[in-house]
């Protein structure tokens, strides 16, 4: 009876591999640019990276009601990492191959950046991570393949501070100040640290560090403590469920909204529409776009997406800030097989290597993505064999109690700082690693 | 018919004393090493290399550490995850702290420092039994965690705290593709399990089980439970942290605690609960079970939606196979409390009386 079930599941299993297996042979078609997703659909970033992964998927089927990359058509296929990063890895493995190749990948998680770091060189596959990853991925001297475009932690930590600092009048305000930061302890939230510690060195405030054990939803204790120690400012460098549950920390502990700056990934209506009205005040540093409903590219999906019925998720969060998000790292990697295609073939399908240089010699001027319908949400991405970064700007966006509003002007990170760091961090890894940085032959490639 | 011992007379100790006694396990175990070394290098792609086989071998050889423990000496042990983070952070050290380390003495240091640390942490199974033991060795993987994420020296001061290794070599031979990493990986597996079956049906493998069995009567005759508790706690941390090694250098590349942490512990518990305590084989089967039905489900799901013209989202894909998955697990259980391995003993013993069954 038993065996009889067990030879009825082996052939039940048999056959549904060997029918993945035929189905992802039989889609490799021509004329398709294949752009993989490794989405948090669920977990503990779910609430965050859902609208990031429908972004993405709207933007590209725009791409396509537009007419595709000259031509070709973009391809998308999502693979459920949950946040974890083994999971992560298996589904970079199952798409790297699929549909004629990856064009590239944009993990969204810090700890998948990390481990495909290791792997993507070997693939001959790029890596997107705007504003994660290594922040030391900027060197494209040591990181070929890795580009962290408009921003990573350090210019998002250096942006905030510069923000901070300017409300108090000046760098040499604060002096003695004292600020807490309060991150996810994992490589995504220790990567901040290297810029803060930096900044308090140069200006002489001191810094609190306050780690929280993943995924975050334990926060009493640290709240209680920064009660306790009233810092001038804290600092946020959060992610997922993590900012909700700090923010209604801070309100029970009554810790002044106006004095607490979340980075990139910390400031996003999912973090905050449950506590609405009682987090107003909290301001979070954008690098380049924010909540951008009224923007043309935006209009442009609800027109020729939505309105046909063809949107990847629901109708009212389309241009909020993590779905904006997914909509530019979209645009970025669309944009770089575009420049990719001027070099190797117009309207031809770019493979991994190829679109790799199209990121390298991305150029995109205001006019350009002004065209894009990116005007007011975006500024001027250049990126060089050198430069993976392309852009270092960013503005503060507050709270109100119901939408999200600018705060600051445009704030550019100091290079003056932030290159040394990287350029040390960059070589510090080529020295464990025995890699050379590339030569100028190599940056023709 | 087939698989039955009749006639297969022991002539010499050496005969009786082998680690499979009859001819045909033998044979079959021969047939799957040599199908594993040769065959299924032609056979699998890349993919079924990266994402199931190198995982499948891995994460069986630290079953077969935790079986060691919890299924031949009964100790229940939530460190497993723990004494894999220590093999992989030392042998980490290990190997960019010295020049010139080779990546096989590396390896088995990481799984040396976790049978330190593993005996450490055993120290209070001398005292309390069972559940109160699973809480006590809780604390062995709060304190890794802690350790690896807070003290700078384990990751070499990295700043994310997050560690990589790459160019891995033995003697020449360079470990690069997923071939390679299948073939070393499965070199380890085959050795750690000859070595851990001879073990478990030696004296001291006896000792464990009589241990399990009822450690009183097992003190009174003769058995020191002092030895034989912590000879458990460290043969198993040395397989899970040479393990864990693995798991870091061949299979992620680059590692951060999180790799390692209380969820690894219970998986792999459970594989072992799932494949069967006190077998060997059960370590295998519990394995496959926890790495790759997830995937398969994950995979089959969209398929078989596509199949009756249905599209599933990745969200629902993915709740489902946690739904699915958990059904199966009480399923199994119920069905088979003794694990997977039950199930293929009971089909041997079939096969042995087939086709008269009675």
């Amino acid at each position: 009876m038993k065996l009889r079930q067990l030879a009825l599941a082996a052939t039940v299993v048999a056959a549904g591999l060997s029918g993945a297996l035929t189905s992802s042979l039989a889609s490799a078609q021509a004329k398709e640019q294949f752009f993989p997703v490794l989405s948090g659909r669920t977990g503990p970033v779910a609430p965050n990276a859902t609208p990031w992964a429908n972004g993405h998927n709207d933007y590209m089927k725009l791409v396509n009601a537009r007419g595709g990359i000259n031509g070709v058509m973009t391809l998308v296929e999502e693979c459920e990492t949950a946040y974890a990063t083994d999971r992560g890895v298996e589904c970079y493995e199952r798409l790297k191959g699929k549909n004629g190749g990856a064009t590239v990948f944009q993990p969204l998680s810090t700890g998948i950046t990390f481990a495909l770091t290791e792997k993507v060189p070997g693939d001959k596959i790029p890596l997107i991570t705007s504003g994660y990853g290594r922040s030391d991925t900027a060197d494209g001297g040591i990181f070929k393949w890795n580009f962290p475009l408009i921003g990573h932690y350090w210019v998002a930590g250096d942006t905030v501070l510069q923000h901070i600092a300017k409300k108090e009048g000046g760098w040499d305000k604060l002096k003695g100040k004292r600020i807490a930061v309060v991150y996810h302890d994992s490589p995504f939230g220790k990567e901040l640290l290297p810029i803060v510690q930096e900044r308090a060195n140069m200006h002489g405030f001191t810094l609190q560090l306050l780690p929280v054990p993943a995924p975050g939803v334990e926060q009493k204790a640290i709240w209680l403590q920064i009660r306790q120690q009233k810092p001038d400012f804290v600092v946020m460098q959060t992610w997922g469920v993590m900012t909700p549950t700090a923010i209604k920390e801070a309100v029970a502990t009554g810790y002044p909204r106006e004095k607490m700056f979340g980075t990139w990934w910390s400031g996003a209506e999912p973090d905050l529409k449950d506590v609405g009205a009682a987090a107003k005040g909290y301001s979070a540093v954008m690098m380049q776009h924010g909540a951008e409903p009224q923007s043309a590219v935006v209009k442009e999906i609800l027109e020729k997406v939505h309105a046909k019925g063809q949107g990847t998720g629901p109708k009212d969060e389309v241009g909020t800030v993590l779905y904006m998000r997914g909509v530019v790292g979209a645009m970025l990697a669309v944009e770089g097989v575009r420049a990719a295609q001027e070099r190797f073939g117009k309207g031809k399908v770019m493979t991994g290597e190829q679109a790799r240089w199209g990121y390298e010699n991305l150029n995109l001027t205001q006019a350009k993505l002004d065209a894009l319908g990116f005007k007011g949400v975006m500024r001027p991405v250049s990126t060089s064999c050198a430069d993976h970064l392309g852009a270092n700007w960013a503005r503060v966006h507050t709270w109100d109690g119901a939408k999200f509003v600018w705060a600051s002007d445009w704030l550019q990170a100091d290079e003056q700082i932030i290159k040394p760091m990287v350029k040390a961090s960059a070589d510090k890894y080529a020295a464990e690693k025995k890699l050379t940085r590339r030569t100028p032959a190599d940056c023709q490639s | 018919m087939f698989y039955r011992e009749n006639g297969q007379f022991k002539t010499t100790y050496r005969a009786d004393q082998q680690i499979f006694p009859i001819t045909q396990d033998r044979f079959a175990v021969l047939a799957i090493i040599a199908f594993a070394f040769f065959a299924v290098p032609m056979l699998a792609d890349e993919y079924m290399f990266r994402a199931i086989l190198i995982p499948f071998l891995i994460l069986s050889l630290a079953a077969l550490g935790v079986n060691i423990l919890v299924g031949y000496c009964g100790q229940i042990s939530l460190g497993s995850g723990a004494f894999m983070a220590v093999g992989a952070y030392m042998a980490y050290n290990t190997y960019v702290r010295i020049d010139g380390m080779p990546l096989i003495v590396a390896l088995l240091s990481g799984g040396f420092f976790a049978t330190a640390v593993g005996m450490f942490f055993g120290i209070p199974s001398l005292r309390v039994k069972g559940l109160y033991l699973a809480v006590a060795t809780l604390a062995a993987q709060f304190f890794c965690d802690w350790a690896f994420s807070r003290i700078g020296w384990f990751t070499n001061n990295s700043s994310s705290g997050s560690v990589a290794v790459s160019n891995l070599q033995v003697l020449g031979w360079k470990i690069d593709t997923p071939v390679e990493k299948y073939l070393f990986c499965l070199g380890f597996l085959v050795v750690f399990g000859l070595l851990a079956k001879n073990l478990v049906r030696s004296a001291i493998g006896r000792e464990w089980m009589a241990i399990r069995d009822m450690d009183v009567a097992a003190a009174v005759i003769g058995i020191r439970p002092v030895y034989a508790k912590l000879s458990a706690f460290a043969v198993s941390s040395f397989v899970v942290g040479v393990a864990g090694a693995l798991w870091a250098f061949v299979h992620l590349g680059s590692w951060e605690p999180s790799a390692f942490s209380i969820d690894r512990s219970f998986q792999l518990l459970f594989m072992v609960i799932i494949g069967g305590m006190g077998s060997i084989m059960g370590s295998f089967f519990g394995a496959a079970f926890i790495v790759i039905l997830p995937i398969f489900l994950n995979q089959f799901l969209p398929w078989a939606g596509d199949l009756v013209g249905v599209t599933i989202s990745t969200a629902a894909v993915a709740h489902t196979e946690f739904m699915i998955f958990g059904a199966l697990i009480v399923w199994f259980l119920i069905a088979e409390p003794h694990g997977l391995a039950k199930l293929w003993s009971i089909a041997k013993q079939k096969l042995r009386i087939w086709p008269f069954p009675h």
